[in-house]
């Protein structure tokens, strides 16, 4: 008894419902036997891994399927011990090296300088080489990209590299010029109802009209978003009629719109520590502070006067640099700034806070007219 | 037979990858100074040392792919031949061995060597093989201050029997001490002529059909940088030869390897942020009017960004090519051009930092699009 996005996933390259081009430009690519390194890029849900696994399929034939996990220690020069997941057939492995943080340069280089270096022995192979799969290559650290750079060119007869990553931007220029491209875009509306109404026959049911479209708006493009709704909604009210269909969003981004809501209604310092709790509230719950901003801006903007809406937009921006953390800080908080600087926790809330009180002070005088500009600074 | 026979055999089937599979940018390293490609002035200086003997430390600088460690390379196998060539040059990759340990031990090592006896040429062929050896540092500007100064004591005691060559992008990365104990070259990014003979001439070694339009969007994908356009020119041929009747390589194909954003989309994507189309003359008549119309409401331009952002493009892209967009843009003022080329500079460094990729670029829409409207209002 699997999930449905499990069991309805498309094995092979032919099963896939939509980017056909792609499909067949992946199956000639595995067929010519000149196989470069690939490079997956497009934003979450849209497929990615699907066609990876597919492709590993079209090139290595049945074998692939038979996974084992395996869990690796590895030892960093500080004698720390660092645990990495790793899934691996005979024929590929896969890994997240950014689980490890700032040591997964070591990870690269430790494992696929062993892969590298060990030929394929099984004689029945399909391929000389075996692959590399890379997820959330682009959380990896510089250093660990320079780190693939020279492995990537001086292995190339025992390895091929497939990296997954979310968007090029934060790869440097020398990796994704050796890298073959594949972007896969998310579906369009129609090829989500198409998938969903696919999945529905499988199960044995049919989808009424307006719901495929329902759920293929309210995921935004991401697939595996959608069919989880889809069997939620399923086990709700079997029937899935249009009419008392409600998509129950996840709980923190109710939380958010509440906290977006509380900030329409009131600007007070009062108010600012109401928010505060509940922004607490979300970060301990593990949250990620861009996705509670984005979140809380969204629904914002949906209320607030078409003048405002830009300005909102341009703070949430700028305070979304949390990372980064060379925004200097509210006033009131520079004295801290030292302290915040080691501990995670601190930055984030001061920066959506920081944000929070902008909104307000935006929004109050736009209402009332009072030229705060000289604020701004 | 002799005990050699074999083993020699051997080491040359160890060094002769299978050539299918070789980066083409390898297979196509120039084999002398004369076959570099564009860089006349340097290669005109470094052919006289072949005749001349006399080589001053070098430093050559410039961007990627413009031929730098090709060249040293290459004027090195013409001094010294392929069986000199071993003993006499040592190629150090910055990128993994920089630290001063390594300056002091392997660096100083080979330094401090005097050159072996010239070995017999097994070609038949005449080389100068002047006596001093070559040491290669690549990628220079990684190495640290500290490994850099240690450097400059070496380069001076046995300068007698050994020259270095630095390889590099950033001069300014170059300590001052370094940079003044050699003589600089600077390369500068290819032309067009010269990259797109270049290309063509690889092509037609490999039987890739290709024509103008192709080559000319490898140059303007690859801006001066041939050893990216001989990339995605490979690139291109996999995918074109592995499709079942062989096709040819069109430019949306490269554009797409090389992760271009196409230009539609870009000016779609202009046009909703109320810049108006080039192109259309016929529309010059009523530009001030659609001007206005086009300028739309924010959520208009939310949904457009929201749209881009699913089609898996990437951020720093979209940015880029919307600034080349606006920087030639003929009708827009000069302000509102540098109000975009901020809003693009901001947006560049928040990327950098890792910031959220959606709404750096709703962001730069919204600024753009005031900009916009902030003239016509005027």
């Amino acid at each position: 008894m699997s999930l449905w996005v499990d069991k309805h996933r498309p094995r092979s390259l032919d099963d896939l419902h939509y980017h056909h081009g792609l499909s067949a430009r992946l199956k000639a690519l595995a067929a010519s036997g000149d196989f470069p390194h690939m490079l997956f890029y497009g934003p979450s849900g849209a497929g990615k891994k699907t066609r990876i696994a597919g492709t590993l399929l079209e090139l290595f034939g049945k074998g692939v399927e038979k996974i084992k996990i395996d869990q690796r220690v590895f030892l960093t020069p500080t004698k720390r011990k660092l645990d990495v997941n790793i899934v691996q057939s005979n024929y590929h492995i896969e890994m997240t090296p950014c689980e490890v943080g700032n040591y997964d340069r070591l990870v690269i280089q430790e494992i696929l300088k062993e892969i590298a270096q060990t030929q394929q022995v099984d004689l029945n192979a399909k391929q000389r080489f075996k692959v590399v799969v890379i997820h959330e290559a682009d959380s990896l650290t510089r250093d660990a990209q320079a780190a693939l750079r020279r492995t990537m060119e001086k292995y190339m007869s025992n390895m091929r590299l497939i990296l997954c990553a979310n968007s090029t931007s934060k790869l440097i220029a020398p990796i994704r010029s050796r890298c073959l491209l594949m972007r896969v875009a998310a579906p369009n509306a129609e090829e989500m109802e198409a998938v969903l109404d696919f999945v529905a026959k499988r199960e044995g049911f049919a989808i009424p009209d307006g719901t495929a479209k329902l759920i293929a708006e309210d995921s935004d493009g991401n697939m595996r978003k959608a069919i989880l709704v889809l069997e939620a909604l399923k086990m709700q009210n079997p029937d899935l009629s249009v009419s008392g269909l409600s998509i129950a969003k996840p709980d923190w981004e109710t939380y958010c719109h509440k906290v977006a809501d509380m900030i329409v209604q009131e600007q007070s310092p009062a108010r600012v520590m109401e928010v505060r709790t509940k922004l607490y509230e979300l970060l301990s719950h593990c949250i990620p502070p861009t996705i509670i901003l984005k979140t809380i801006a969204d629904r914002i903007v949906e209320q607030v006067d078409e003048a405002l809406k830009p300005e909102i937009m341009h703070w949430a921006a700028i305070y979304v640099r949390v990372k980064g953390l060379l925004r200097i800080l509210p006033p009131a908080h520079v004295l801290c700034s030292q302290e915040s600087r080691m501990r995670v926790g601190n930055k984030k809330i001061f920066h959506l806070e920081a944000w929070v009180v902008k909104v307000m002070s935006m929004y109050k005088n736009f209402f009332y007219g009072i030229d705060m500009d000289g604020f701004d600074d | 037979m002799s005990f050699f026979q074999p083993q020699q055999s051997r080491s040359a089937q160890k060094q002769a990858v299978d050539p299918q599979h070789q980066p083409w940018v390898e297979k196509y390293r120039p084999k002398t100074i004369d076959d570099v490609s564009a860089q006349e002035h340097t290669v005109a200086v470094l052919r006289k040392t072949l005749t001349s003997s006399n080589l001053p430390h070098m430093l050559f600088y410039g961007p990627p792919g413009t031929g730098k460690t090709s060249t040293i390379l290459a004027l090195a196998r013409q001094l010294f031949g392929p069986d000199n060539f071993r003993s006499r040059v040592l190629e150090l990759n910055a990128s993994d061995e920089r630290g001063i340990s390594i300056v002091r031990e392997k660096i100083k090592n080979f330094a401090r060597q005097t050159p072996r006896a010239q070995a017999v040429a097994s070609d038949g062929k005449a080389y100068p093989c002047p006596p001093y050896k070559i040491i290669i540092l690549d990628e220079a500007d990684s190495m640290t201050q500290d490994a850099q100064a240690a450097l400059r004591r070496i380069m001076e005691l046995y300068a007698r029997i050994t020259r270095f060559c630095l390889v590099c992008n950033y001069v300014t990365r170059i300590i001052e001490p370094l940079a003044s104990r050699c003589s600089k070259f600077r390369f500068k990014p290819l032309d067009p002529a010269s990259t797109s003979t270049r290309l063509a001439q690889i092509a037609s070694a490999e039987n890739v059909p290709v024509n103008p339009e192709t080559i000319d969007a490898l140059i303007s994908t690859s801006q001066g940088d041939l050893r990216r356009a001989i990339t995605y020119l490979q690139s291109a041929s996999r995918l074109a030869l592995a499709s079942t009747p062989p096709a040819l390589i069109t430019p949306h194909d490269v554009q797409e390897i090389a992760g271009v954003v196409p230009d539609t989309v870009i000016e779609d994507f202009a046009a909703a942020l109320g810049i108006e189309c080039i192109g259309g003359d016929g529309m010059d008549v009523d530009l001030d009017e659609s001007g206005r119309v086009k300028a739309k409401g924010f959520d208009d331009v939310k949904k457009k960004v929201r749209a881009i952002t699913r089609e898996g493009y990437s951020a720093s892209q979209i940015i880029s090519q919307l600034h080349d967009h606006v920087v030639v843009h003929p009708t827009l003022t000069p302000r509102q051009k540098t109000r975009c080329a901020l809003a693009f500079a901001e947006a560049d460094k928040a990327l950098c930092d890792g910031a959220d990729e959606e709404l750096w670029i709703l962001e730069v829409a919204l600024r753009v699009h005031r900009a916009m409207n902030s003239s016509s209002s005027s």
